[in-house]
């Protein structure tokens, strides 16, 4: 019997106005698993991603995280707390989602008595402590503001956070995305430990196909709010089946690369076969 | 290289940062041909707009320079009057985001046409002619229909394209583009660049190409400058920047990406981040980073110095030419 994933999504879709965003979106995550959607532009990835995390309702479909559905809003604190177990999302941007007010401490420490109700202060400083080492943090920048702090210092707090509820899923959209390659760089090799000690899963939305490459196992393709192609990391980068991931993966810079109008061109013509 | 176009020497730019001055940039060199395209590359706070900026003559009020930037035989620091409006005409910006260029509740059309049906006296119905042709040049086939709308119509990659076409209309010799494609996504990026390197050499115009990504810069520029803590630490030919680094920063550059192809355990990540020239120490700015930095890299600034037809700024740099290649060799 293969063991139950840790996210699963059928049939997803998601309508605004008239527009369809998502359209008919499948997937899996097996536990500890790490899967990349990647696309275009106003694809759908995110609105994937905050259906997913729950700050937005599938017009349809369903969502199942750790065997539990969570297709629709929750109906109580308890419950969205138990969500919260579950998934966490860390967004590009960590200075528009950590509060100005706040240091990492306080910021750790709010996640921690809202998820560990019966911990006591001791053992609420040791856990702050502990999250502060594992996204590697030192005392003077736990206690910093986030004003005070470099960009690539903020992501890891709020790396920190998603990880303080303990969720098993961690959505990842864009998180590195606005960091300096050597920040990056440390932050990737962060996301690569994490996983392998505490056996969390992500879900990475990136544009970015070298970050994808580095830390994920599976990817999914999508267009215009549907999945056109997905199959193992590596094989989707390496043997890219539908033209229009040949022309994303053309399109990535590298020694020697040489840019070409016609890439975009292309894109507008490329239909899934 | 064929006559400079802008030569800027030991451009040294101090700005007040919480109204004090600080250093922003120090002793900056580089020169530009005509026809020619310039990669500045480095982190963030690095310099990179603050020398496109000095350049533009936009650099924020209470600013101090000294060091020259010459255009055309004269110092564009000491330009007035009549002969910087001229200079103002030769030279055009491109930032990231595409939207801080336009106003929102002005068409299209009008935006294009304004700097010459004001500037150059160019009759409305001509200059919209020639702004739907440009945006012909960049690949926007329904121009007259663009002209009609408002910039929020527009996706960032096609307003970004207006606003290159914006600038083509008035034949700049110099364009300084700041991260154009950093906020577009990679296909629309291709596309965007193959532009800009299409319209660099048919119009002999130089071009001081801004971006955080080595590779980028390499794909359309010439010679590449990597900026650290507000100097260049090294000028190559751009593909030597990758397969025989100067410079353990470039080498570190180039190391730290991690590459579409395949999956490393470890991505090589040297600690700390990017400062500003002002928060770096004496000495080697980058000595606190450096995997190869020895004692006397922390005594005094090292002095830029030609090797291999580029320049660089570390007192290592001969001795470690040789691991830097195999550094960067064993990550392709
Ligand atoms: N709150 C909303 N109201 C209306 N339309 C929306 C909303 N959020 C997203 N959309 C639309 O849904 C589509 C998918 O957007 P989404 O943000 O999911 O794309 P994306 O793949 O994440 O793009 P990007 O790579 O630019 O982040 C787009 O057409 C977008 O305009
Ligand atoms: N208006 C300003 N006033 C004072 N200091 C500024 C101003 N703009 C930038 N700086 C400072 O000047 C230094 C160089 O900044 P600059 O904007 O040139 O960096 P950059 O290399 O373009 O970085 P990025 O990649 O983040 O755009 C930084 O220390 C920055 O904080
Ligand atoms: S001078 Fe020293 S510290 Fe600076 S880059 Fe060279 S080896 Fe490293
Ligand atoms: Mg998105
Ligand atoms: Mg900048």
């Amino acid at each position: 019997m293969t063991e139950e994933p840790v996210l699963r999504v059928t049939g997803l879709r998601r309508e605004f106005g008239g527009v369809v965003a998502v359209d008919g979106v499948d997937f899996e995550i097996p536990r500890g698993g790490s899967l990349a959607i990647v696309g275009e532009s106003g694809s759908g990835k995110s609105t994937v991603a905050n259906m997913v995390v729950g700050l937005c309702a599938p017009t349809a479909g369903t969502i199942t995280a750790c065997g539990r559905d969570r297709s629709r809003p929750a109906r109580s604190a308890k419950e969205r707390r138990l969500r919260g177990r579950e998934v966490q999302i860390v967004f590009q941007d960590p200075y528009a989602s950590l509060d100005p007010r706040h240091c990492a401490e306080q910021t750790l420490d709010e996640v921690l008595r809202l998820h560990r109700a019966d911990d006591g202060k001791q053992q609420r400083q040791a856990r702050v402590a502990e999250l502060g080492d594992l996204v590697g943090l030192d005392a003077r920048q736990m206690r910093a503001r986030p004003r005070a702090l470099s960009g690539g210092q903020r992501q890891r707090i709020a790396i920190a956070r998603a990880l303080a509820a303990e969720p098993e899923v961690i959505i990842l959209d864009e998180s590195v995305a606005a960091l300096d390659v050597l920040v990056q760089a440390q932050v990737l090799n962060l996301l690569a430990d994490i996983r392998e000690r505490t056996g969390v899963s992500y879900l990475l939305i990136s544009h970015d196909l070298g970050v994808v490459r580095q830390i994920t196992d599976e990817t999914v393709v999508m267009r215009r709010g549907r999945i056109i192609e997905r199959g193992p990391t590596a094989d989707v980068l390496a043997h890219p089946r539908q033209p229009y991931t040949q022309v994303l993966r053309d399109s990535v810079p590298h020694a020697g690369w040489k840019p070409t109008r016609a890439l975009r061109a292309l894109t507008e013509g490329a239909q899934p076969s | 290289m064929t006559v400079p176009v802008l030569e800027v020497d030991r451009l040294v730019v101090d700005v007040l940062v919480e109204g004090e001055p600080r250093t922003v940039l120090h002793e900056v060199s580089l020169s530009l041909g005509e026809g020619e395209a310039l990669g500045l590359v480095g982190e963030s706070g690095s310099g990179k707009s603050m020398t496109a900026r000095a350049v533009a003559r936009l650099l924020p009020p209470g600013a101090r320079t000294s060091g020259t930037i010459r255009y055309g035989g004269h110092d564009v620091r000491t330009l007035k009057g009549g002969a910087l409006r001229d200079y103002r005409g030769d030279v055009a910006l491109v930032f990231q985001d595409p939207r801080a260029h336009v106003n929102p509740v002005r068409r299209i059309g009008d935006f294009m046409t304004e700097a010459l049906r004001t500037l150059h006296g160019v009759d409305k119905h001509t200059a919209a002619k020639r702004a739907a042709a440009a945006l012909a040049d960049v690949g926007i086939a329904d121009g007259e229909r663009r002209l009609e709308q408002y910039p929020h119509e527009l996706s960032g990659g096609l307003l970004q394209r207006v606003v290159i076409a914006t600038m083509l209309l008035t034949e700049p010799k110099l364009l300084l583009a700041d991260e154009p494609t950093t906020a577009l996504d990679v296909t629309t990026q291709a596309e965007v660049m193959a532009i800009l390197d299409e319209l660099r050499q048919e119009r002999g115009m130089a071009l001081l190409f801004i971006t955080h990504d080595l590779d980028l810069a390499g794909a359309v520029c010439d010679r590449t400058a990597v900026m650290y803590a507000g100097q260049i630490v090294e000028t190559r030919e751009s593909a030597k920047l990758h397969e025989d680094p100067l410079h353990p920063y470039t080498a570190a550059l180039v190391t730290a990406r991690p590459a579409v192809d395949r999956a490393v355990d470890r991505l090589a990540a040297i600690p700390g981040r990017s400062v500003s020239a002002f928060e770096a120490p004496d000495g080697c700015p980058f000595a606190p980073r450096c995997p190869h930095a020895v004692d006397a890299c922390h005594q005094e600034r090292p002095p830029a110095e030609y090797v291999d037809g580029g320049l660089v700024r570390c007192i290592r740099a001969d001795e470690l030419r040789g691991r830097l290649a195999e550094e960067v060799a064993f990550h392709d």
